[in-house]
């Protein structure tokens, strides 16, 4: 009786509700990230476990095969951000504007890639970047005059058709998000900029871009995790974690091969908190530039 | 780029300017919108050839009627070996993506519940550790959790499966948005009204909750149908892969079972085509809830 009116009470019933996720963020979450933490100190094999300091991190320091998964996965993120930010704002701005017509239905033609898994896309991409003359893209590209190409076989074209099913997949998912952003400025602001004759140019430079940062620097801290984090479209693409030359190969891509397929999960963790320590710095200098730590500006 | 026509322009109607930015803006839109789909369009075109034609010839467009048939579709149809393992990834995927959003949507709304309806002393901590959660891309987790489920013999289990990621950080973020603005003098009348805490959760302000119920089931859901890569990881046999996985075994380089691959493919987006359609309201305020207030 005595636990239950414990239990029932008004300052142990929030306990009671929030418990689920306590105990999922100690075991899923706290947990694993230790364990991973402690795991890339060591030499874990079958048999034994060793402990041997820093070597997994002085060997991705010589990993040759793992700097080629740095710069592919940078080069990603950086293509993606440059592409997938200032595009779908645009496009929010026009669809948000009254110039285009029957706006509901670009909205949803755009978002239909995302309801996709990425094992369907993947394998529809693959398809089309097929290196036969028959290929759509070679199809598109001789019709260019460009001649074919081995798509996955080499290293630019490689990247361009991972960066192609990104666009492709999160065009209108960036979008929607821009529109939702624009939807919360107040109409009153562009009224008043009205009265003062500001021209349209003006009204996008100093209400719409600055009303819009919150959102612009989600889509942004998104955008460098996701695009640091790639792996599935890459596996898709080239149907496994292996690619000629390891043109498509990504860090989580390395630390799948390492760490899953070759079962050295001390050195998969290694890689995995590497690219931890990359993500957080990035994001961290990004914040820091915008400003969102200042108290004033919120 | 006129962001917001202003009130004069609007008595005026349209100006010939206007009107020509329009007609551009929206064609450039009728373009974009045919190369998004476009993809996907290829896709069913290819799914009423022989899946051989694939592998010797890549996706393209091909509008010749003539040489289109239903083969693949009454392959997948049949009932035989082939047909048999796809609905049973098919049903795989239904009841995974059921137990994960039933689960994950109780689950969140009660730990947002928590969060948002009283005042205690940690409850900005633990707000803090939710956001926290955020911070760290699910796959650098991917190994110590594959780890610790061989230890928890969880492995090969949806169990396995679906609790590393019941308490999603984005789902309680927004149920607690929603939340934090509904009135809290429903919490005192129910109190007076002799009511337990948890009777006011469940009976009181789980039904006023219901839209966000809505945007969130639908957007976990098709989270759930689409997820590959941890599923990929805990399901060991082949009777409890889910679609998304199965479709990928098919994807081998002798390819000789692409004509299950591109119908099975075309007939797995369907479902969530389906739910997309009904509900596209839903599915775009659940989304976006994160990013305006950031």
């Amino acid at each position: 009786m005595k636990i239950k009116k414990f239990l029932y009470s008004q300052k142990v019933a929030p306990y009671v509700f929030v418990l689920p996720f306590i105990l999922s963020f100690l075991l899923f979450w706290i947990y694993p990230l230790c364990s991973t933490v402690v795991m890339s100190f060591q030499d874990i094999g079958p048999a034994m476990t060793e402990w041997v300091g820093f070597k997994n991190y002085q060997k991705l320091l010589k990993d040759t095969t793992f700097h080629t998964a740095i710069i592919n996965s940078f080069q990603y993120m950086v293509l993606t951000l440059v592409l997938l930010i200032p595009f779908p704002m645009l496009y929010a701005v026009l669809i948000d504007s009254r110039l285009v017509k029957a706006k509901g239905f670009w909205k949803a033609c755009l978002y239909v890639p995302a309801l996709t898994s990425v094992v369907i896309s993947g394998t529809l991409f693959r398809l089309m970047f097929s290196e036969y003359q028959t290929g759509q893209l070679n199809v598109i590209t001789s019709a260019l005059g460009l001649g074919t190409f081995k798509w996955l076989k080499v290293k630019a074209t490689g990247l361009f058709a991972l960066v192609l099913v990104c666009c492709w997949r999160w065009t209108g998912v960036n979008m929607l998000y821009f529109i939702s952003g624009l939807k919360s400025i107040d109409t009153a602001l562009y009224e008043s900029a009205d009265i003062d004759g500001a021209s349209a140019t003006q009204k996008l430079r100093y209400i719409t871009i600055p009303l819009l940062k919150p959102t612009i620097i989600y889509v942004l801290t998104i955008s460098i995790y996701a695009g640091l984090s790639m792996f599935m479209e890459s596996y898709m693409l080239w149907a496994g974690p292996d690619s000629p030359n390891n043109i498509g190969l990504t860090i989580v891509g390395y630390l799948y091969k390492r760490g899953i397929t070759k079962n050295d999960l001390g050195y998969g963790s290694a890689i995995g908190l590497v690219l931890l320590a990359i993500a957080l710095v990035i994001n961290i200098v990004q914040l820091i530039l915008n400003g969102t730590f200042k108290k004033e500006e919120r | 780029m006129a962001n917001k026509t202003s009130s004069s322009e609007e008595k005026m109607g349209m100006s010939t300017k206007n009107k020509i930015l329009s007609v551009f803006a929206t064609a450039w839109f009728a373009v974009l919108s045919f190369i998004i789909v476009f993809p996907l369009f290829a896709g069913l075109l290819a799914s009423f050839r022989p899946g051989t034609e694939l592998i010797r010839k890549g996706l393209s467009i091909d509008l010749d009627v003539s040489t289109m048939t239903l083969n693949n579709y009454l392959y997948l149809f049949s009932g035989n070996a082939d047909s048999q393992k796809y609905f049973m990834w098919f049903k795989n995927s239904l009841i995974l993506t059921f137990i994960s959003v039933v689960g994950t949507l109780l689950i969140c709304y009660l730990v947002a519940y928590g969060l948002s309806m009283y005042e205690y002393p940690l409850k900005n901590f633990l707000f803090f550790l939710v956001i926290a959660t955020m911070m760290v891309p699910f796959e650098i987790l991917i190994l110590p959790l594959y780890k610790e489920m061989i230890s928890l013999k969880l492995i090969d289990t949806t169990a396995g499966v679906v609790l590393p990621g019941l308490c999603g950080a984005s789902t309680i973020f927004f149920f607690r948005q929603y939340m934090t603005g509904l009135p809290k003098e429903l919490l005192d009348a129910g109190r007076i009204d002799g009511a337990t805490e948890y009777g006011i959760c469940f009976k009181i302000m789980m039904p006023i909750t219901k839209p966000a119920f809505a945007a969130m089931s639908i957007l976990c859901a098709m989270g759930a149908w689409n997820n590959v890569l941890w599923p990929m990881l805990v399901y060991r046999s082949a009777d409890k892969f889910t679609l998304p996985i199965g479709l990928n075994t098919l994807l081998t380089p002798y390819g000789n079972n692409y004509d299950v691959l591109i119908a099975g493919s075309m007939f797995g987006i369907i479902p969530v085509f389906v739910v997309f359609l009904c509900f596209q309201k839903y599915f775009i305020e659940g989304m976006t809830a994160g990013a305006v207030k950031g």
